[in-house]
């Protein structure tokens, strides 16, 4: 992957020069035409073409944003009940990432899903400590959420 | 004419997304007020700002587009640090405040991470 930015960056050089204009708009057309050559040639260079994570990481982020778009609405909603009927808790909640960088993010995606807070990782990295606002509420969705964090995690480090 | 329909509209975005940030933000700090623990009110808070910067950033990035030709990237960037940070904050704060002995709301239903805090302390003693 390392190899192919690489290129990359030395065929929107390339570009610069041949077309004799040194503005950042030439190095983007470079760039732009690079990722097609690659595109074009990924069957002669090693490793998968990289555009692929970097679409995965795109996907990811734009979960991201959706997520906290939806818990920000949910938290005015509960902020503005005339009666607060909540019952919060703390729960723990398995997983199966690894490495510190994913349990990071998924700690961090945890936090921004409507009403759920993640408060501590265990020593073991096995399991995330969670507080959510209403857990009756929480406890049902929170399994289809993780799995859709998980997949998309590992998608991208994996 | 149509010009000046574009200039309305704009200002009609323009000033909804100020608005609705603004929104967010008094949302979060009413709910700062009216929730009863630390974690119940970091949640009103990690949650309910990170929209309404967004919104009053998006807002005035707007405005200056539009008004003065300014593309400021600070605006955008200062966004994407919010969204980043809000919630590794509201773990810290409230990890620390659970360490440090910040009782839970009396109606609390369920705590799971007592036991492993109480293991660690055991074994710590020991």
């Amino acid at each position: 992957m390392n190899l192919q930015i690489v290129i990359n960056i030395v065929i929107a050089l390339m570009w610069m020069f041949l077309s004799e204009s040194y503005t950042f708009s030439t190095f983007l057309v470079g760039y732009l035409l690079g990722i097609l050559l690659l595109f074009v040639l990924q069957r002669f260079i090693p490793d998968s073409f990289y555009m692929d994570r970097v679409i995965k990481v795109i996907k990811l982020i734009v979960l991201f944003i959706k997520e906290l778009t939806l818990s920000n609405i949910e938290i005015v909603k509960l902020v503005y009940k005339p009666k607060l009927d909540i019952e919060p808790g703390i729960f723990a909640l398995p997983t199966e990432l690894k490495s510190n960088w994913e349990i990071t993010l998924l700690a961090n995606l945890i936090s921004l899903t409507p009403g759920t807070l993640s408060i501590a990782v265990s020593e073991d990295n096995s399991k995330i400590y969670i507080h959510a606002i209403d857990i009756p509420d929480v406890v049902e969705s929170i399994n289809d959420i993780k799995e859709t964090f998980e997949k998309a995690i590992m998608e991208v480090t994996r | 004419m149509s010009g000046t329909w574009i200039n309305l509209l704009i200002d009609i975005i323009i000033s909804l997304s100020l608005l609705i940030g603004t929104f967010f933000i008094f949302s979060a700090s009413i709910g700062m007020l009216r929730f009863p623990d630390l974690f119940t009110r970091l949640h009103a808070v990690t949650k309910g700002s990170t929209l309404g910067i967004a919104g009053i950033m998006i807002g005035a990035f707007l405005f200056l587009y539009v008004e003065h030709g300014i593309v400021s990237g600070k605006l955008i960037l200062g966004m994407i640090f919010v969204m980043m940070t809000a919630p590794v904050s509201g773990h810290m704060i409230s990890r620390a405040g659970y360490h440090n002995g910040v009782k839970l709301w009396d109606k609390s239903v369920r705590d799971d991470y007592a036991e492993a805090v109480n293991e660690k302390r055991k074994s710590i003693d020991n």
